[in-house]
């Protein structure tokens, strides 16, 4: 088989035009942990673990686990039994399993048999032994839910000795951002260690999705992260077209191309501007969120929503745009271009700016590598992964494949790597979306896609953070069974654990904004 | 620094009367601002607290403050903390897991306060809706004394919003 010759799982590509996806089946918990551990051993990352209730459908309970592998993805599912659904804990061979094993707990009640079995998303708003995900788990609607919201504690690792204190921030920050929970211990400004609690926006998406029809999917979808809308939209409609085997139109696809790299511009110059603003250069800031509010109403102008929400829907996309709409992008490629270039050179340039970017907050490659990071944070620890550009042995899905997509590297692995590499993936989407402009086919932008009963899919896509996953299933009625959407901040948010350890207090903040990482889509 | 002030001279002020240059809305938006002045004396301060949104309704409120709409310019500042706020401004739908967090924003704020409900999912639940993760729209956990829908609300329909529940309280 294409990653070891004696696993027993045996696989069958996923048909459609999306990422290349490899199905397979678990016929035990060794075989799991066997492939587990030589898909680690082939420089491989565990992309997501999800749970499902299949009671209903003759069977127990099915553990999802993807993993990356350098020629796609494997989506190994293993069968557990109704009375007894525990599963080999795979966090000893992947860190990155922990919180995605003690969510599926939580969620579904199948749990790793591991020594962690700390709650993640369940706080103290339901009881231990309900299982939100699991199709017998009724409750009354309505705001009570028959439960009562109970405070909750939470387990935190305690560090010793003389001088360490702990900081609790959180969960509302100070600052305009998603609410969370961080624990430093520190001595003095040093960091010694920092635990994060997350789970505060769980507004039960999953559970939502269990009985909708596709279109509300894919509204829903849409609004797992609201910075990610395109990318999580294109994984939906990718997973439900390979499920229902119909392929988006051609001009479709360049279409949603030029969304998802329209939303990682916009997300890469606030992002740089915020970078700017927390090492007090306010300048920075008020500048990139220039370009951004130009970057949003253009966005506006050409699809009506300056987020592009709900415009990539399963079969194509909700919106067209003609010849000029296409030289008016193309025209301000060129201007937004220029002025990140003079930008940059003024951040680079700028000797305090650089004082606090340059080795602050390092990850290292392996440590990157072990961590299962994807997308921009492994670019800039020195990683070469990028679901749209080519490798050895991979071919990027349509229409990255003929766009040929130069990646982006820096091996610093710090927040002045990151910085470095968001300036640069900004000139390479704007030389993309020039092409895309250029490249525009002719035809169709959506075809009709009717739900195959019991079908299911899996569509991957690179957003601007990193690898967004939709795996979805539809019942015996053509609604979806089950649907699980998982954001690239599950895998990275352990590694801001690791990169404020030899740092300061001060620069958290600064740690913390190169990653930008999301509360909302980890939490679901 | 020279290239940096020379940048900045080139970029000139940008802030527009209001987005829409149009002169009713501008006459309107001046009058306001006279108007917290008056109400609240020199200036209006703002705790964000996201209850569970799923980052929409914040990446538009920062743009608030981006030279175009330049709130702060107009005397409505963002503060770290509720103790030194006048409003909340809650974005949504508001997750059981921070339904007591919320609660607290709340009462440290002091009294007089302003509740203003933020998006679609603050306003009603949006897509979330309650069940037994969301309580649903804001009002349900604080009261609310202005909704601001959308999904997520354009700056401009912020901006309004927040001004509409400054007269509304006056």
């Amino acid at each position: 088989m294409f990653l070891c010759d004696d696993t027993a799982i045996e696989f069958t590509p996923q048909p459609g035009a999306g990422a290349p996806v490899w199905r397979g089946h678990a016929p035990s918990g060794d075989e799991l942990k066997d492939f587990a551990a030589a898909a680690h051993l082939a420089g491989g990352r565990l992309a997501a673990i999800w749970g499902s209730d299949e009671r209903q459908r003759g069977s127990g309970f099915r553990l999802h686990c993807v993993f990356g592998l350098d020629r796609g993805h494997a989506w190994v599912s293993f069968d557990l039994p109704a009375d007894e659904p525990s599963y080999p804990d795979l966090s000893g061979i992947f860190s990155a399993a922990n919180r995605m094993q003690r969510a599926t707990r939580d969620m579904v009640g199948i749990a790793a048999d591991g020594d962690d079995q700390r709650p993640w998303l369940r706080h103290g708003a339901w009881p231990a032994d309900w299982y939100p995900l699991r199709h017998d788990a009724v409750h009354a609607a309505g705001m009570g839910a028959g439960f009562d919201n109970l405070p909750s504690d939470y387990d935190f690792v305690q560090v010793g000795g003389e001088g360490a204190h702990e900081i609790p921030v959180g969960p509302i920050h100070a600052g305009i951002i998603e609410p969370g929970h961080f624990r430093f211990s520190v001595i003095g400004e040093r960091v010694l260690r920092l635990e994060q609690r997350l789970g505060y926006q769980h507004k039960g998406v999953e559970k939502l999705f269990i009985g909708a029809d596709m279109a509300h999917g894919a509204r829903l979808v849409g609004r797992v992260s609201g910075d990610s809308t395109c990318a999580y939209a294109w994984a939906y409609a990718d997973a439900v077209e390979a499920a229902c085997g119909v392929a988006a139109p051609p001009r479709a696809l360049m279409l949603r191309a030029l969304m998802l790299e329209r939303e990682r511009v916009a997300n890469h110059l606030g992002d740089l501007g915020a970078l700017g603003n927390d090492a007090a250069f306010a300048f920075g800031l008020t500048q990139f969120m220039r370009l951004k509010e130009d970057w949003l109403r253009l966005n506006h102008k050409l699809f009506g929503h300056r987020f592009m929400m709900d415009r990539i829907t399963p079969g194509g996309v909700a919106a067209d745009v003609d010849a000029p709409a296409l030289a008016a992008m193309v025209e301000q490629c060129g201007v937004i271009g220029g002025e990140v270039k003079k930008l940059r050179t003024l951040y680079d340039e700028h000797a305090g700016l650089q004082d606090r970017f340059v080795t602050t907050g390092v990850i290292d490659a392996a440590l990157a590598r072990e961590l299962s990071l994807t997308g921009m944070a492994a670019r800039a620890s020195g990683l070469l992964l990028d679901g749209r550009t080519h490798r050895q042995g991979y071919t990027p899905p349509p229409p990255y494949a003929t766009l040929g997509v130069r990646p982006v590297t820096d091996e610093r692995g710090d927040v002045a790597a990151r910085v470095a590499v968001r300036f640069d993936e900004i000139s390479e989407s704007l030389r993309l979306l020039r092409e895309i402009a250029v490249g525009m086919p002719s035809g169709d932008t959506r075809v009709a896609v009717a739900p195959v009963a019991g079908a299911s899919g899996l569509g991957v896509i690179e957003g601007w953070r990193g690898e967004v996953l939709v795996g979805v299933q539809f019942d015996k009625d053509g609604k979806l069974a089950r649907a699980h959407p998982h954001d690239p901040s599950w895998q990275i948010w352990p590694a801001l654990e690791h990169a404020v350890m030899k740092d300061i207090v001060p620069d958290f903040p600064l740690i913390n904004k190169s990653f930008n990482l999301s509360y909302s889509g980890a939490d679901l | 620094m020279i290239p940096l002030l020379r940048h900045i001279f080139r970029t000139g002020i940008l802030t527009e009367p209001v987005p829409d240059a149009d002169d009713g809305p501008r006459r309107e938006i001046d009058r306001l601002h006279d108007e917290i002045l008056h109400v609240l004396g020199r200036a209006l301060t703002i705790r964000e607290v996201d209850a569970g949104s799923c980052n929409g309704c914040e990446l538009e409120i920062h743009a608030l403050n981006n030279p175009y709409y330049n709130l702060e310019g107009r005397g409505i500042k963002f503060v770290a903390s509720p103790r030194h706020a006048d409003m909340l401004l809650v974005t949504g739908p508001v997750t059981k897991n921070m339904e007591n967090a919320l609660r607290i924003a709340y009462d440290c704020t002091p009294d007089p306060k302003l509740v203003v409900a933020v998006g679609d999912c603050g306003c009603n639940g949006g897509v979330f809706g309650e069940s037994y993760a969301s309580c649903g729209a804001v009002e349900n956990v604080v009261g609310v004394d202005l909704r601001i829908p959308g999904c997520p609300p354009t700056p401009l329909a912020l901006m309004q919003g927040i001004l509409a529940a400054v007269r509304k309280s006056k």
